[in-house]
């Protein structure tokens, strides 16, 4: 077992007084085509290890690739989705180095012709203000297998006993997509780098091109981090033209919530060491979730030379303009100006949206209320429980939904339910806790666990003068016109109904036998 | 209907296959006869290096089946043929002369290998050539060299070496080739064979194991210019996995073969290839070709090339540079040789790698690495690979702009007869000068072919012709070519590989 030595790390709000933080963020995203980049064997995530694998995917002598051109259509929707300009003609290049999970020992990519390049995103923040990230390039490449080190106390390479490759991976097509330094960010600069991968998740979950689940590596970020002398606020001129610093890039952070995390820990840590007049060594570095800091990997020197050139087994690729435009009228309307109109159609507050959106439940919600109810109570009951226990358990609600087989046509059954009568809110919250425990639809386990409101009118009205007659005292108040007072009968009139009773009808009838 | 001869293994395979058509023979006994040939003489030229007798005959078979249960089959179904080892084979070795493939099985076949299955031409086995194609001479196989069976103790060229001179000893009628410098054609030369390097594209290269890419190409070798279009008809058209594959139908060549004529072509003598290090009895053999052609009915020209003079410096960057890569994948990780570093406990996947790249590559090999490796380098790619690409496409343009004015170009294939064993081992540069005449046409991806021009004076050894068509006019090389080769036959009064030594006294000769 290897101790790690801790890194000194500098008070963040300090920092921001004594540093101007800049990033730049790569993100790889894995294609869902159903073939993989360059061959014709399948993408599934999860298969048997090294069942989805051919000649040319395992590299074998004499296997030459063939480009999936629906790789390319997809690069392209995704360049035209984040603004770029789209190459009239661009090559694949061949990026040399050794490594087990990667059969050829160098991997196809794209160098300096990238497929799309120089666009934007802009990207909303907490409190409604935009951001425009920069976006320097998204270019083709194939994944790399997978290596599982065994023995080892960390799972790393490192001490472990022996290796074993999965090449399924190997050859799945991935986009990277690589920002400009974002500069001005200052304070924010955490929350810019979380804000600008969950607009590019959602951007990519709505041109579907990608199952973008960063849990299972379908969307991965490596965050690059530098600071520089602060000598003004973060949009100053004097403080713009400060060089960059030395950056270093945390590789693949696995979650928002990491990415915000890892930045900021970076930015502590960097601040830390300049501010005692030491330097940052250019360098790769691990980032663990679990004690919310980063360690050294290697040390990425100038020296690092990966011999690129022009890969000579495949054909420039070169899209026509009538293509690209074909493509661009594919394009989904950008997550941003949804959102303002599913907004506006289910009337929620800005404040409840960012909820929603925050939540991740937008989508949820959008097929809730298409189910048949209404935009409240979708939202009521996604934010409720399932929402809380998600975060409880780190995942986005709608894998944490979709693991327990909560649908939005439950959700809608159960809003049906309350608006029908047959449930209370209680009754429906008890409802939603054994659709969580995967005990059925909703009105399977109302039918299950006996829950449905009494209708009986004779049973809650002797419920009712039962509760009046022992408290005497509250009657006499609401007699008076304190109104108000009826709610501590209420509750009582329940407890006698055991719960299965409409609250409003109680209510009525109290006030009808006292006023 | 042309007679057979009594020895099956003396025919042709455009005769073989008349006679297979029409019923006269069989394939199994095709194939026997080539079987019993390679027992008799390949301990003396060592060509193959796997022989699939069982195999062979076994396809032999099959088609003698299929031909009497009536089915329509190809123009070449039951003639046996050679496979050049850097084609990938199903089920045989596949070593590309390499220790580091040692006892790898391909699990898939070439797309040129499905073809030739699907035309029924049973493969008789695997030939030798050097190591990963690198070489001129066969020496450079880690399996030792294949022998000249004009000259035993002379080189048979290379890489297709085994190629080469399993047709110079009748032990094929066929066999296939790659050519990235120069490697079908030279062979063809030294062995007086003939040999066609495509059109890049025209052949495919799925599942030939890649030295580089840009360059490599494969081709068609046989006896005669008909049998090598025959074979070329067969191995060529578009592949769908090969994505620098052309689109488009295999040139009429066959035809051409048949038509065998240059009435009224304009032909270029290029003045860059024939001058200076250029064998007297080379270069009188090819002249003779040249006023032949002429008197044939063609017109000939000089044409100029002034950028040749760097192609041998331009290859040298480019073919390296590619190869580095191309070879990066024999890592002991998944199939081939597994060196463990010596003294090293627990070694790490790295330390096993570069332990059996030691061991497994052969020098020529490494020195191609090494070059390739620095050419690519951050700091050297634009000064060395970067500039080889620029003078590439001014290459390509001599190419052009010679065609503009003539139809093919014609020079001696190879400066030299065939060199002795161990002579230009130990000296790179001398060995890739045999290049200088066949490199270019690969840096620019046009076809070439290489027939024998006769025997020169001062060694009584093999001089070969070089013609040069556009690209995706191959057709052309076929049409000269075969008129020329029956021209030369005439005025030789037979085949030439009839004056060839017979094996058996060759070998006496030798002990």
């Amino acid at each position: 077992m290897t101790t790690v030595a801790t890194d000194a790390v500098m008070d963040y709000d300090e920092a921001m007084t004594k540093f101007d933080p800049v990033m730049g963020l790569e993100v790889h995203v894995e294609l869902h085509t159903a073939t993989k980049m360059f061959c014709g064997c399948p993408t599934e995530f999860g298969a048997e290890p090294n069942s989805q694998v051919c000649p040319v995917c395992l590299g074998l002598p004499g296997a030459l690739p063939v480009v999936n051109e629906k790789a390319v259509e997809s690069a392209i929707r995704i360049g035209l989705a984040l603004n770029c300009e789209i190459a009239e003609w661009c090559r694949f290049a061949r990026k040399n180095y050794f490594y087990p999970d990667m059969p050829k020992n160098f991997q196809t990519s794209q160098y300096d012709e990238p497929i799309a390049f120089e666009g934007h995103l802009d990207v909303e923040l907490e409190d409604g203000s935009v951001y425009r990230v920069e976006i320097e390039r998204a270019h083709m490449e194939e994944d790399t297998g997978k290596s599982l080190h065994i023995g080892g106390a960390t799972g790393r390479i490192h001490g472990a006993d022996h290796s074993l490759v999965d090449y399924n991976r190997a050859g799945i097509p991935l986009i990277e997509i690589v920002t400009k330094p974002m500069v001005g960010a200052g304070e924010r600069a955490p929350e810019v780098a979380k804000a600008y991968v969950s607009a590019l998740r959602d951007l990519l979950r709505a041109l579907d091109v990608s199952d973008v689940k960063m849990e299972q590596g379908s969307m991965r970020c490596d965050a690059n981090v530098s600071l520089r002398p602060r000598v003004g606020e973060p949009l100053d001129e004097a403080q713009l033209a400060v060089p960059l610093g030395t950056r270093t890039e945390t590789k693949n952070v696995n979650s928002l919530r990491s990415v915000e995390r890892a930045v900021r820990y970076e930015i502590s840590r960097h601040a830390a060491i300049l501010d005692g007049g030491g330097s940052i060594l250019q360098e790769t570095r691990h980032w663990h979730e679990d004690t919310g800091i980063t360690t050294s990997g290697r040390v990425k020197s100038d020296a690092e030379d990966y011999r690129y050139f022009p890969e000579p087994d495949l054909v420039p690729v070169a899209p026509t303009r009538e293509t690209v435009e074909t493509l661009r009228g594919t394009l989904p309307e950008p997550p941003g100006l949804r959102r303002k109109r599913l907004q506006s159609d289910w009337g929620y507050s800005d404040l409840e949206m960012r909820d929603v959106v925050n939540a991740g439940a937008v989508e949820l919600i959008e097929e809730t209320v298409a189910a048949g109810a209404s935009a409240g109570a979708a939202k009521k009951w996604w934010l409720g429980e399932p929402s809380r226990r998600a975060n409880a358990e780190g995942q986005d609600i709608v894998t944490y939904a979709a693991g327990l087989g909560l649908t939005p046509a439950h959700v809608a059954e159960l809003d049906g339910m309350v608006a029908a009568g047959r449930l209370n809110d209680s009754m429906a919250r008890q409802v939603l806790d054994g659709v969580l425990a995967g005990e059925g639809t909703p009105t399977a386990v109302a039918d299950a666990r006996g829950l449905e409101l009494v209708q009986d009118d004779g049973a809650l009205e002797a419920a009712v003068d039962k509760v009046i007659e022992a408290n005497p005292d509250v009657a006499a108040k609401i007699r008076d016109g304190k109104v108000a007072a009826a709610g501590a009968l209420i509750g009582q009139v329940m407890k006698e109904m055991k719960g299965q009773a409409d609250a409003g009808k109680a209510r009525e009838l109290i006030l009808a036998k006292l006023q | 209907m042309t007679d057979l001869p009594t020895d099956l293994t003396r025919a042709s395979a455009a005769d073989l296959a008349g006679a297979l058509a029409s019923g006269t023979i069989s394939s199994v006994e095709v194939t026997q006869a080539h079987l019993d040939r390679i027992a008799a003489v390949d301990g003396q030229v060592h060509s193959y290096l796997h022989v699939d007798g069982a195999g062979a005959l076994a396809q032999a078979r099959a088609v003698d089946e299929r031909r009497r249960a009536g089915e329509t089959l190809g123009a070449l179904a039951g003639v046996p043929i050679a496979v050049k080892d850097v084609m990938t084979t199903k089920g045989l070795p596949t070593t590309c002369g390499s220790k580091i493939l040692e006892g790898w099985i391909p699990p898939y076949d070439a797309t040129v290998v499905s073809k030739l299955r699907e035309a029924g031409l049973p493969i008789l086995g695997k030939t030798n050539m050097d190591e990963f194609a690198m070489g001129s001479s066969t020496e450079h196989s880690a399996y030792g060299p294949s022998h000249n069976p004009w000259d035993l103790d002379r080189i048979p060229g290379g890489s297709g070496g085994g190629s080469s001179s399993v047709l110079a000893s009748f032990q094929a009628p066929l066999a296939t080739g790659t050519d990235t410098g120069g490697s079908i054609r030279q062979p063809a030369a030294v062995t007086a064979t003939v040999g066609t390097k495509p059109t890049y594209g025209g052949v495919s290269r799925y599942g030939l194991v890649a030295l580089a890419s840009s360059l490599d190409q494969a081709g068609p070798c046989g006896r005669t210019v008909l049998d090598t279009a025959l074979l070329h008809a067969v191995m060529g058209g578009h592949d769908p996995m090969d994505s620098t594959s052309i689109d488009a139908p295999v040139p009429p060549v066959v035809e051409a073969a048949r038509a065998a004529s240059v009435k009224g072509m304009r032909i270029g003598v290029v003045k860059e290839l024939g001058g200076e290090g250029y064998q007297p009895g080379v270069r009188a053999r090819f002249d003779e070709s040249v006023a032949l052609l002429e008197e044939l009915g063609a017109q000939v020209v000089e044409v100029s090339c002034p950028n040749f003079e760097y192609a041998l410096a331009t290859y040298y960057l480019i073919l390296p540079s590619e190869a580095s890569s191309n070879l990066a994948k024999f890592d002991a990780m998944r199939y081939g040789m597994r060196v463990l570093p010596e003294g090293v406990d627990a070694p790490s996947a790295e330390q096993v790698m570069a332990a059996t790249r030691d061991a497994g590559f052969g020098p020529e090999v490494k020195r191609r690495i090494i070059l390739g490796t620095y050419a690519l380098s951050s700091g050297y790619y634009d000064a060395y690979y970067g500039s080889a690409q620029k003078v590439r496409a001014l290459i390509a343009q001599d190419f052009d702009e010679a065609y503009a004015q003539v139809d093919v170009l014609v020079s001696p294939t190879a400066p030299t007869t065939a060199f002795k064993l161990g002579d230009k081992l130990e000296d790179p540069m001398a060995m890739y000068l045999n290049d200088i005449a066949t490199i270019p046409a690969n840096l620019a991806g046009v076809p070439g072919m290489s027939i024998p021009s006769g025997l020169a004076d001062e060694d009584g050894l093999p001089a070969g012709i070089q013609i040069l068509a556009p690209a995706m006019k191959d057709e052309r090389l076929y049409s000269v070519g075969a008129a020329l080769e029956a021209a030369l036959v005439d005025r030789w009064g037979g085949p030439i590989l009839d004056r060839a030594p017979e094996l058996g006294a060759a070998a006496a000769k030798g002990a």
